[in-house]
């Protein structure tokens, strides 16, 4: 059989030469991250804008805006759909591991580029073009759908439905079938390329967290997005074809549809199998960094290291258990509902262990509060703040309650949202020098952190009230609902502050690329820190490690080693002799 | 060839990869991993329908039962000629490769074929879907019909796990093929689309179906154009993994669709 010196033949190519090849279709990891990075960022600020457009509608739903005229009802909904499915699927996925995790993972292992530099690329001009798909639902006739990003059947099935019911539904499940088979492509690389390819001395348990949360992020969607795209091809046949598989007798305005015998209960076993993997595909690469970084700006080593690699195996394993809990409301037995009940709260360990490591780390290090440092902290935070709500949810007889309110709309916010972004800000100002060079400004990094942590709470603790107050989610018209009535000026306020805060990203949006021409120039270790990217150029050569293949003999997290020359002991140098 | 030979005593500037073997086979196993799953959810939605649809019929005759025999039968002999195939790229056979490899594809097609046929059969006498249009000049089966009417899940998930199946194998005849014969691969599967899409008549699903050989032959013009390479042993037996896994689900299709819903008493 094959060596590895023929693994390493096979996985080298030449720089490529000219525009096209180098920047467009560029085999180059590096490249390759930058793209689903620059392709996440303008996902953002869409799903950004119809979030800010929801705001305005939520407490003036009959103004009429400037270009876009008065937001319907069922335009609330298209909008809600939208936001929702570009801000999972083309930012939460995408930044965290197709950008940042093609971006690094290679060059922490020690690698050249991934295994498979094609389906590389293929990779990501397949999600590009599931994007470009998915923005064209905003422009056919009747619209962008509005089944929500969990599109659930009979809704999503029937053509007849409602208004982008039509062809804009039929291009919103093209788009996420496009998405998976990307996904899958992606997920494929990135575990090939952390089995295969690690330096020499870089032992799995040697590796960064960052890697092991990207791998581990690979093998949920590796396993989750199979799934929905057997379900999208399923639901496009409803559509399409006439089948049945998620459509019962029913009729719409009066017809009988013509459909029958399907379950509507099949949909949401389908969807919620990869949706809740799903959750975790966007929190799990935020975890792996957030544990780097505390770990580098607190000059010491993590706390429990293997426990932080168990944990996280065990949150991705438990993670395809627990689908049901979202399916609460759907009249399953109480006794299913209490096995999934069990296993949801089971998660709170790992995810317990994983916060008291994190304090630990933190506990008595010489902190330096640095722009990627306080988004880590912001993010534990978060993390927390969003995961006590898990265990209410978590729990039947409490769900069905807050199930249909704004309280779930908090949870998920903080804890998928907010908190993955947080890791994604985090990585970004982390990383920048290492990927243009420059530093990114200090102090506009830190007024975007206070005002986008203060403002994100101030957005979504209000909505835990407002849900425990039962103000329903998917209301588009909550100004008209009688019992929610004295509430609106929470809504108002939740209104205010997300203007606040969108505002205030585009100091992020300015700082980025001002910095990549104006800021500091960056040395190649600005952080002193001890993982492989710092050990190269910046930004790196277009093989990594300009033609060496680097030697790890130490741990990711070496810092305050006692006898060491400096702080600090980078992966790459002399082997630290451990007293035992 | 040099590269192939074992030679794990070489230090080597990598660590030791999982079972110590090369990146596409863990590349193809993953692939199947995931492939097995969205096999799953279809198999899952199957027996859901099966389960929740009170008096699931069985109405496949014999006829019917010996056609996907003998599809089996093909299945299974493409497996054994697949497994020497690899065996002659280890040897470094190249002639004897190239002829298994093509032997393995014409059974797969002998499937293929013989699989849209019986689908055309099922259609014309009313085991369809709604959306598939009317076949012209021919007598509806009563039974059929009354099938499709009654228990619209029954045809669903035939066509729908049986066609994602034909899809699958399709593509592997495209995948032995670009293994085989690389670029002289490309015109024949153009003129293998211009038959199946010009023979077979328009309102037949698989008129429209036949676009995927021209899809296919776009997709392997573009990677044969970036990764201009001779194929060596490694390619096949990847090729091979894959092609046997689709000759596994059809090992769980064939009893789970046709034999339990055989009408033998």
């Amino acid at each position: 059989m094959a060596t590895h010196e023929f693994a390493a033949q096979a996985h080298a190519h030449a720089a490529p030469q000219g525009f096209i090849r180098k920047w467009i279709f560029s085999l180059d990891h590096k490249v390759i991250g930058l793209q689903y990075f620059f392709l996440a960022l303008t996902a953002v600020l869409v799903g950004m804008f119809l979030s800010l457009l929801m705001r305005i509608h939520l407490i003036w739903p009959t103004v009429p805006l400037p270009l876009l005229g008065e937001i319907k009802p069922e335009t609330y909904l298209s909008l809600l759909t939208m936001h929702g499915t570009i801000m999972v699927f083309f930012v939460l996925t995408t930044a965290p591991q197709g950008g940042f995790g093609n971006y690094f993972l290679p060059i922490q292992i020690g690698a050249p580029d991934m295994a498979f530099p094609v389906l590389n690329m293929l990779s990501f001009w397949t999600t590009f073009l599931g994007f470009v798909v998915l923005l064209a639902a905003f422009f056919v006739t009747g619209g962008a759908p509005l089944h929500g990003w969990t599109g659930y059947a009979p809704l999503s099935a029937l053509q007849s439905a409602g208004p982008g019911e039509g062809l804009g539904a039929d291009l919103w499940i093209i788009s996420i079938a496009i998405f998976c088979i990307g996904a899958l492509m992606g997920a494929l690389n990135f575990i090939t390329t952390t089995l295969d390819m690690r330096a020499k001395g870089m032992t799995m348990m040697r590796m960064p967290l960052t890697c092991w949360a990207w791998f581990i992020t690979a093998i949920l969607g590796l396993l989750a997005f199979g799934v929905l795209l057997s379900a999208g091809i399923l639901l496009l046949m409803d559509r399409n074809l006439g089948t049945s598989f998620f459509v019962p007798l029913v009729t719409v305005n009066g017809q009988l549809t013509g459909h029958k015998g399907g379950s509507p209960l099949l949909w949401q076993h389908l969807f919620w199998f990869f949706g809740h993997p799903e959750v975790y595909i966007a929190i799990l690469p935020a975890m792996g960094l957030c544990s780097q970084l505390l770990s580098v700006f607190s000059r010491k080593p993590i706390f429990g290291y293997k426990a932080m690699v168990y944990a996280m195996l065990s949150i991705g394993f438990l993670g395809f258990m627990v689908w049901g809990h979202h399916m609460f409301m759907s009249g399953m037995s109480p006794y299913t509902a209490f096995a999934f009940s069990i296993m949801t709260m089971a998660i709170g360990v790992p995810s317990a262990i994983k916060t008291f490591n994190w304090l630990g780390t933190l506990w008595r290090g010489k902190l330096r509060f640095t722009s990627p440092m306080l988004f880590a902290i912001g993010f534990v935070s978060l993390f927390v703040t969003g995961g006590i709500s898990g265990p209410f949810l978590a729990q039947p007889v409490l769900d069905i309650y807050l199930h249909e309110t704004y309280f779930v709309i908090a949870h998920f916010h903080l804890i998928m949202g907010v908190a993955s972004i947080f890791g994604i800000f985090a990585a970004t100002y982390y990383w920048f020098p290492k990927m243009f060079g420059r530093m990114m400004n200090e102090t506009l990094g830190k007024l975007h952190f206070w005002l986008t942590f203060v403002g994100a709470y101030a957005i979504f603790m209000p909505m835990h009230y407002y849900g425990m107050a039962a103000g329903l989610r998917r209301y588009s018209q909550g100004t008209e609902v009688a019992w929610i009535q004295h509430l609106l000026p929470l809504q108002k306020f939740i209104t205010i502050a997300a203007f606040v805060t969108i505002a205030s990203q585009f100091i992020f949006v300015f700082n980025l690329f001002w910095s990549m021409k104006k800021g500091k120039k960056a040395s190649d270790n600005p952080w002193e820190a001890t993982t492989l990217e710092w050990t190269t150029a910046t930004p790196p050569p277009h093989d990594n490690f300009g033609g060496k293949t680097p030697v790890v003999r130490n741990g990711p997290y070496e810092y305050s080693v006692p006898g060491a020359s400096r702080d600090f002991v980078m992966q790459s140098d002399e082997e630290i002799k451990k007293k035992h | 060839m040099a590269d192939s030979v074992v030679s794990q005593d070489i230090p080597s500037v990598y660590e030791p990869s999982l079972f110590g073997t090369y990146s596409k086979k863990i590349g193809m196993w993953l692939f199947l991993m995931s492939d097995s799953l969205t096999f799953g959810a279809l198999l899952y939605a199957y027996s859901y329908g099966r389960i929740s649809t009170a008096g699931w019929p069985t109405p496949f005759h014999s006829a019917s039962i010996i056609n996907a025999t003998i599809m089996t039968a093909f299945l299974l002999t493409s497996s054994l000629t697949m497994v020497l195939a690899v065996r002659a790229s280890v040897q470094h056979d190249a002639k004897a490769q190239t002829l298994w490899l093509l032997a393995t594809m014409v059974c797969g097609a002998a499937f293929v074929v013989l699989h849209g046929k019986e689908w055309s059969n099922l259609i014309a006498e009313g085991l369809t879907l709604p959306m598939f249009p009317a076949v012209p000049g021919h007598e509806a089966n009563a039974e059929f019909a009354n099938v499709a009417k009654s228990v619209p899940q029954f045809p669903s998930t035939f066509f729908t796990l049986t066609g994602m199946h034909m899809l699958h194998v399709t593509l592997g005849i495209v995948y032995l093929g670009v293994v085989a014969l690389r670029r002289k691969f490309i015109p024949v599967l153009l003129v293998l689309w211009l038959i199946a899409w010009l023979g077979t008549p328009a309102y037949s699903p698989f008129h429209y179906g036949s676009h995927v050989l021209l899809l296919a032959a776009i997709v392997c013009g573009i990677i044969l154009w970036l990764k201009p390479k001779v194929y060596d042993s490694s390619d096949v037996e990847v090729a091979g993994l894959y092609w046997h896994f689709v000759d596994l689900v059809w090992m769980f299709i064939f009893p789970l669709v046709y034999l339990m819903s055989a009408r033998i008493l």
